[in-house]
């Protein structure tokens, strides 16, 4: 078995990955392995905005970004790390900027800021411009651009290898073993300093924005080597998903003025949220459109609605709200404009659905998008494993995989590419340093036993269950009994349903018996990832009795500071779920009521 | 509908050469050939290979050859090719490994090759550089690409010689040489004026047809090669 050797090792090469691979590489020998070839990675797809406080086209202070981040967590994000995430943020665009990231420009040469769901200017309430963006492909803009450094700065890639396994000695990070896809072999990694930037486990729902890599393997390997995944009951839910599709249409649509319209053709969310309206945060806005759906006003009542933007639309709305320009004029908008700010959901739409957005509205529903739980980390990226904080030595984690927790129960749009700046920055700088002062740990013998059982069970059942019906009913069952709405007879019958699912997962059919790209054999083991956090998520989810983000329960409705103010942690012990809970830090804001 | 699907089959394991297996499957007029493709890895046939991760066009794993013209997977609709006959096979002029799937390193290589990245040495000033919407607009064209390697593979000039640098690393090339921001046209385009560099093009348009992003790829490669004449970048 071929055994590998650096300082520093990233695991996935999204954003997160990506950042702290570029930081690393400047003080120690750093590799980053990724299951897909670097510009593959979900980060690519982000794309109305990173949110930073400029304050480029209007007054904004990263101090209002970081109320408005605890507010959209609702208060369940820690406020050390928003705050040190947000203050972060200005110098992280910059950054960007100098290596070359094609930003959207100001008439004045400036980076362009378009509004955002939940951004808000502290004093008057009303929607803030705070989202830097280059169009509609901002995530894409951003991972070609560290990706186009770190060819520059000669980083070593280790593409297309899965990593299938943690390996810890005495307490502390030692290696990981990885399957090469090319040869279906395994490698060891030794390493003085891992992070984990693997991303989300999003393709555990039906109707998901996540790419089909988005398989969570980072927080399965995890679990299984007895590190705890924290708030995994907070999956975000984005309102605009394409329809049966789910592919994403940025906020950013919303940002320039479209409008979500009921099947009375009425824009309902002036009666959930009256300020900022179709600006609201992401949970509130998905819940109103259930709402809207189950009471029968969904287009034609179908579960679905409009997301409108056509140049007349977003001009009838705009005068009503008053919305002005910066320069204080009326914001009226033509159909090149838009063109020019959103080309590629436009081009989306014209491809999936054959609509054309600028003559026609969008049919769109929730959508399972984002993971504001994790792999529990410090605001150094550090992992911590349990409810004192303790740090596992030499492992990091940054980006989706991760929980700092900055997002809390509902992160805000744009927020998810600054996590992944700010954080795999400071995980990169982190683990290079104690990378200098740290000693290889020795390797054990059957280091890469483990994996190779869980793939050799697989490869030896002889059972002859469908790895394709097994997850359709894992994604049916999330979406229908652990999603937008929850209530505990649901998620009672959704773990039995994942227990049955479990038990047929050990006797699936693998008819590819090769080595050479094996990827049936490596998706059945990413669905055995998703599984177990299918598991995870309700269980956690059934604990939490009250509504708080993006878990909103029928039977619990109202948020219970009293008892719930607290972090889930969730621990895999032989093959059971135990649940502990740890405080939230809280520095500036009080929780209270929220309002939009 | 019904449709059939003739899928180009190779596995170094057991093939001695390639062939073509046949499946029958049920589809919709609005299902993503990546969807049918899936089916049948899935309910029939478990060892076809193919990469695949986004679905919707942006991650660019999932290009291959659809009734002979080269397409991502997930972003051509059955009702697209207008026939229930859906022949699929790997990109040209890179080595089969299994299937699908195909050998990118020889492409991400010439990518490297153009120095696919900003050159400034002027040390950054505290926020921003400036640049004008206008001198944005410039570029913004080639800032699309994906490297799904549809526009390299797709180029008669690289199947008669891979060491042609191709098309899609002429754009990345083109999406540095043309920001204002940049400083390193000289040493890109005196790459590009090498035996293997833009001069291999003989517009033949092939790739711009196979943008799945729409990019103009041929303009682009002309703008790269009048750059090489005229000394200017305008």
């Amino acid at each position: 078995m071929k055994i590998h050797q650096h300082d520093v090792l990233v695991v996935g090469a999204g954003g997160a990955g990506l950042m702290a691979a570029l930081y690393a590489s400047k003080s120690a020998n750093t590799a980053v392995l990724s299951k897909l070839y670097p510009t593959r990675s979900h980060t690519g797809t982000a794309q109305g905005g990173v949110g930073a406080a400029l304050g480029n086209v209007e007054e904004d202070h990263p101090e209002w970004h970081t109320y408005d981040t605890v507010k959209g967590s609702d208060y369940l994000g820690d406020q050390d790390a928003i705050e040190f995430m947000c203050s972060e943020a200005v110098q992280a665009i910059y950054e960007l900027e100098h290596m070359g990231l094609p930003f959207s420009r100001t008439p004045e040469g400036k980076i362009d800021q378009r509004p955002f769901g939940g951004h808000t200017n502290n004093v008057t309430g009303k929607p803030v411009r705070r989202a830097c963006y280059a169009a509609d492909r901002t995530g894409h803009m951003i991972l070609q651009t560290l990706y186009q450094t770190c060819i520059k700065n000669k980083v070593t890639f280790f593409d297309e290898f899965q990593v299938v396994d943690l390996i810890l000695v005495n307490g502390m990070a030692a290696g990981v073993v990885a399957v090469e896809l090319a040869t279906g072999e395994f490698h060891i990694f030794r390493a003085k300093a891992i992070i984990f930037a693997t991303g989300g486990h999003g393709r555990i729902w039906e109707i998901t924005s996540n790419a089909y890599a988005y398989t969570g393997d980072g927080v399965a390997i995890a679990l299984r080597n007895g590190i705890p995944a924290e708030d995994m009951e907070f999956f975000q839910f984005h309102p605009t998903g394409i329809y049966r599709l789910g592919i994403l249409i940025t906020e950013g649509v919303r940002g320039e003025g479209g409008v979500l319209i009921n099947g009375r053709g009425e824009r309902f969310m002036t009666n959930y949220a009256p300020t900022v309206k179709d600006l609201a945060s992401r949970d509130v806005i998905s819940r109103a459109m259930y709402l809207e759906m189950a009471q029968g006003r969904g287009i034609n009542g179908e579960w679905y609605l409009y997301l409108d933007v056509r140049p007349e639309t977003v001009n009838h709305y705009a005068a009503l709200d008053g919305r002005k320009r910066p320069d204080g004029s009326p914001y009226v908008v033509t159909a090149e404009e838009l063109l020019g700010k959103l080309p590629d959901i436009i081009d989306f739409c014209r491809t999936y659905l054959g609509v054309d957005p600028m003559t026609q509205p969008m049919p769109v529903q929730p959508t399972a998008h984002y993971a504001m739980g994790g792999i529990p980390t410090n605001k150094y990226g550090q992992v911590v494993i349990d409810e004192q904080n303790r740090v596992l030595p030499g492992l990091y984690a940054a980006g989706e995989v991760a929980c700092v927790s900055v997002h809390g129960a509902n992160r805000l749009g744009t927020n998810s590419l600054l996590d992944l700046l700010v954080f795999g920055k400071h995980a990169g700088l982190s683990a290079a340093e104690y990378a200098k002062g740290a000693s290889f740990q020795p390797l054990p013998a059957d280091a890469a036993d483990p994996a190779r059982q869980q793939f050799d069970a697989l490869l030896n059942s002889t059972g002859s269950e469908n790895l394709m019906d097994i997850a359709t009913e894992m994604k049916q069952t999330m979406m229908e009994h652990v999603g937008v709405f929850r209530t505990e007879q649901g998620m009672r019958q959704a773990l039995a349903k994942i227990g049955e699912l479990k038990e047929r997962f050990r006797h699936v059919r693998i008819s590819d018996r090769g080595k050479i790209f094996n990827t049936e054999l490596l998706n059945a083991w990413e669905l055995g990832n998703l599984l177990d956090l299918a598991e995870v998520t309700t269980v956690s989810a059934l604990a939490r009795q009250e509504s708080r983000g993006a878990h909103a329960r029928d039977d619990f409705p109202k948020r219970d500071d009293v008892n719930w103010l607290k972090h889930t942690l969730a621990w895999m012990r032989d093959g059971k779920i135990e649940l502990r809970y740890k405080p939230v830090v809280i520095t500036k804001f009080e929780p209270k009521e929220r309002v939009y | 509908m019904q449709v059939t699907l003739k899928i180009f089959r190779y596995n170094p394991e057991q093939d001695r050469k390639p062939r073509y297996q046949t499946y029958q499957v049920e589809a919709q007029p609005t299902d993503r050939v990546l969807d049918l493709l899936e089916y049948v890895k899935g309910h029939i046939d478990g060892t076809l290979s193919f990469r695949r991760s986004c679905a919707h066009g942006i991650c660019g794993s999932d290009a291959m050859r659809i009734n002979g013209r080269n397409r991502l997977a997930c972003k051509v609709l059955v009702k697209d090719l207008q026939t229930n006959k859906i022949t699929i096979e790997p990109l040209l002029g890179l080595r089969v490994i299994k299937d699908m799937i195909v050998d990118m390193e020889p492409f991400f290589e010439h990518y490297r090759s153009v120095k696919p990245y900003l050159i400034n040495d002027d040390p950054p000033p505290q926020q921003e550089r400036l640049q004008s919407p206008e001198q944005r607009a410039r570029f913004d064209d080639t800032t699309k690409c994906i490297l799904c390697a549809a526009c390299t593979t797709s180029c008669p000039s690289f199947w008669a010689n891979g060491q042609y640098v191709g098309p899609a690393a002429i754009v990345a090339a083109h999406r540095f040489i043309f920001d204002s921001r940049d400083q390193g046209a000289a040493e890109r385009l005196k790459i590009l004026n090498d035996q293997f560099g833009v001069f291999r093009c003989h517009t033949i348009f092939n790739c711009t047809e196979a943008c799945p992003r729409d990019i103009q790829i041929t303009q682009a490669i002309g703008e790269v090669k009048r750059a090489i004449a005229t000394g200017r970048l305008d």
